[in-house]
């Protein structure tokens, strides 16, 4: 009788796991692992040639490819400048639409939809927008009092990239703000009624109840805007496709162009790995941090 | 009395200041979209080109769907400039494929990741912690960092060029799973027992029981899943050729690529693809919310 229930059980288990194991192993580990293996051979999509096994050349010959390094490069700057300014908006947002204000739930609404746009549409409305004659132009000359020269944001090698920049912060402060305002909900409100009868206020009550108690949220919101900034493709390939000159070259870029349009399959592997252990790094440093904070 | 009266004072203040900010932030926020719909609706490109820097371009003098539809009534109808994008190109078709595309993955994917975080959080068996730190781990993994591998291997496959490349390696999701089995843990363990005690078996459990109690984390996995896969453009760009299976974002990004541009019929394909997910959005505002929430905890 148990035994008969125990095989009935063991056959609910495969069941029940094995539909998403084989999918997660087929797609995700599989593949994984062939990104070490590959990176070690001169594989291409299709080729005549046969596959050789190169040792470590495709390692190599990476750390030496210019344009990989201005993609590391660029993807490093986009991420120091976006992810301070984007998660100090979106804290903003959250302590504004946080407030007890009535109809605050429409404005909460309105700084969502950019979130909710797809990134290829977002980067089609905003090249329409830097555009020479386009508004953004318009907007900083009235606010310069005419001061200001008309610049093709998306051909300038100087401007292409900030204005990618910007048009991301756009898009994303609103996620980053519903994750900061859940944060901010649960904080205890015993922690404000008690500084307030102790005489603190508002800018001492935000430094010591409210960052320290958004410690683990922000840590959050920063490793994700960082490892998102490593991962940037949409905007730009639509937007610049990596130019003019490189100046928006990214490492996803390179690895879509190596891999995909010039078929080098091995090469991009060993990109794929070095791409892979950057992202590693990063998490490990939010796992460590969030640790850290929880057991204080 | 006075000191009364400047605290309410300070309250006035304080939400003057509050709403002034609230307003510049929705503009900043909203006037990139209403953009995008006014300039669709003016059907004289020329116009859209000559107001396009002024706060003139958010006030439609002659509003129509023209660039949506087409106007067959003109007098050349087979000009490019007067077919719209419905007759530029194929849009229902890849309108079509993307919902298509979407759903299969994301009906496929709640019942795939939540049977298994099920039978993960259910069970007890050898292997199982090994199991359950495994799919933590592959969290890690962008897709990014498997994409090209991916690639070689469904080349390998044969299936280049169709809807099952472009739903199948998508279903299985380490976070869903993650979500799922953070849920189903919680439950007590009375629950099933009482049930197999009545004789129902695990698949009912599983359908029955535990499904109907996880209404809230299958609408914050399914929206989740459903913003990524509609979105999803690096893909379809390496595995889709023809029109054939080609979803939204690939098609928008051809468009865009075509010369000369037509601004108002990109910005009414832009806003066909947009505004029916905003609506849902509007309309599951709640759902959306705790989806972002659920996002955090990874």
């Amino acid at each position: 009788m148990t035994s008969e229930l125990n095989k009935k059980k063991r056959k609910a288990i495969l069941i029940f796991i094995l539909p998403g194991l084989v999918l997660l192993g087929v797609f995700i580990i599989l593949p994984f692992f062939m990104s070490f293996g590959l990176s070690f051979t001169n594989q291409r999509i299709l080729s005549r040639l046969p596959t050789q096994f190169v040792g470590l050349r495709n390692y190599e010959r990476l750390f030496k490819d210019d344009q990989f390094l201005i993609g590391l490069k660029n993807n490093m700057i986009f991420a120091l400048i976006v992810v301070p300014v984007q998660t100090i908006l979106a804290l903003g947002m959250a302590l504004v639409v946080n407030k007890n204000l009535k109809g605050v739930k429409i404005f909460r609404t309105a700084y969502f939809m950019p979130t909710v746009t797809t990134m290829v549409v977002v980067s089609v409305v905003w090249s329409f927008m830097y555009n020479p004659q386009g508004i953004i132009n318009n907007f900083m000359q009235a606010i310069t009092f005419g001061k200001w020269e008309t610049i093709d944001f998306l051909k300038n090698s100087s401007w292409a990239f900030p204005a990618i920049m910007l048009m991301s912060i756009w898009q994303g402060a609103g996620f980053q703000m519903l994750i900061f305002l859940a944060g901010l909900q649960e904080i205890p409100k015993m922690l404000y009624e008690a500084s307030t009868i102790d005489g603190a206020n508002k800018w001492k009550q935000f430094f010591y109840i409210t960052l320290p108690q958004l410690r683990n949220t922000t840590t959050f919101v920063l490793i994700s805007t960082t490892i998102l900034s490593l991962r940037l493709f949409d905007q730009i390939k639509i937007m610049t496709n990596g130019g003019p000159n490189d100046s928006t070259y990214t490492v996803i870029l390179h690895l879509y162009n190596s891999g995909f349009t010039k078929q080098k399959v091995g090469y991009a592997s060993a990109m794929t790995v070095v791409f892979f252990v950057i992202v590693l790094i990063i998490s490990i440093i939010q796992r460590l941090l969030l640790r850290e904070q929880r057991e204080v | 009395m006075s000191k009364k009266r400047s605290l309410k004072r300070s309250k006035i203040i304080d939400k003057t200041v509050g709403y002034i900010l609230l307003t510049i932030l929705a503009l900043f926020f909203l006037f990139p979209l209403i953009y995008m719909v006014t300039t669709s609706l003016n059907p004289d490109e020329s116009d859209i080109v000559s107001k396009m820097g002024s706060i003139e371009a958010f006030i439609p003098t002659d509003v129509s769907l023209k660039n949506y539809f087409g106007d067959s009534s003109a007098e050349d109808a087979d000009l490019t400039e007067n077919k719209g994008v419905t007759g530029r190109m194929n849009f229902g078709r890849f309108m079509f494929n993307s919902i298509f595309i979407v759903s299969c993955t994301v009906v496929a994917g709640l019942i795939v990741n939540s049977m298994l975080a099920f039978g993960l959080a259910r069970f007890s068996f050898k292997g199982r912690a090994l199991l359950v730190s495994l799919i933590v781990a592959l969290m890690i993994i962008p897709f990014e960092a498997i994409a090209i591998p991916l690639l070689w291997l469904v080349n390998i496959f044969n299936w280049l060029d169709s809807y099952h490349v472009q739903i199948i390696p998508f279903i299985a999701n380490p976070f869903y799973i993650f979500l799922f089995y953070q849920f189903f843990i919680q439950f007590p363990k009375a629950l099933e027992e009482a049930a197999i005690i009545d004789g129902a078996s695990w698949f009912k459990i599983y359908w029955k029981v535990a499904l109907p109690l996880s209404k809230p984390i299958l609408s914050s996995v399914a929206i989740l899943h459903f913003l990524t896969q509609w979105g999803f453009f690096l893909w379809p760009l390496m595995v889709t050729r023809g029109e054939e299976y080609r979803p939204l974002p690939v098609a928008m990004q051809q468009f865009f690529g075509q010369y000369p541009r037509d601004w108002g019929d990109i910005m009414a394909f832009a806003s066909m693809m947009t505004i029916p997910v905003l609506i849902l959005f509007i309309i599951l505002q709640g759902q959306f919310v705790n989806s972002v929430k659920s996002s955090g905890i990874k």
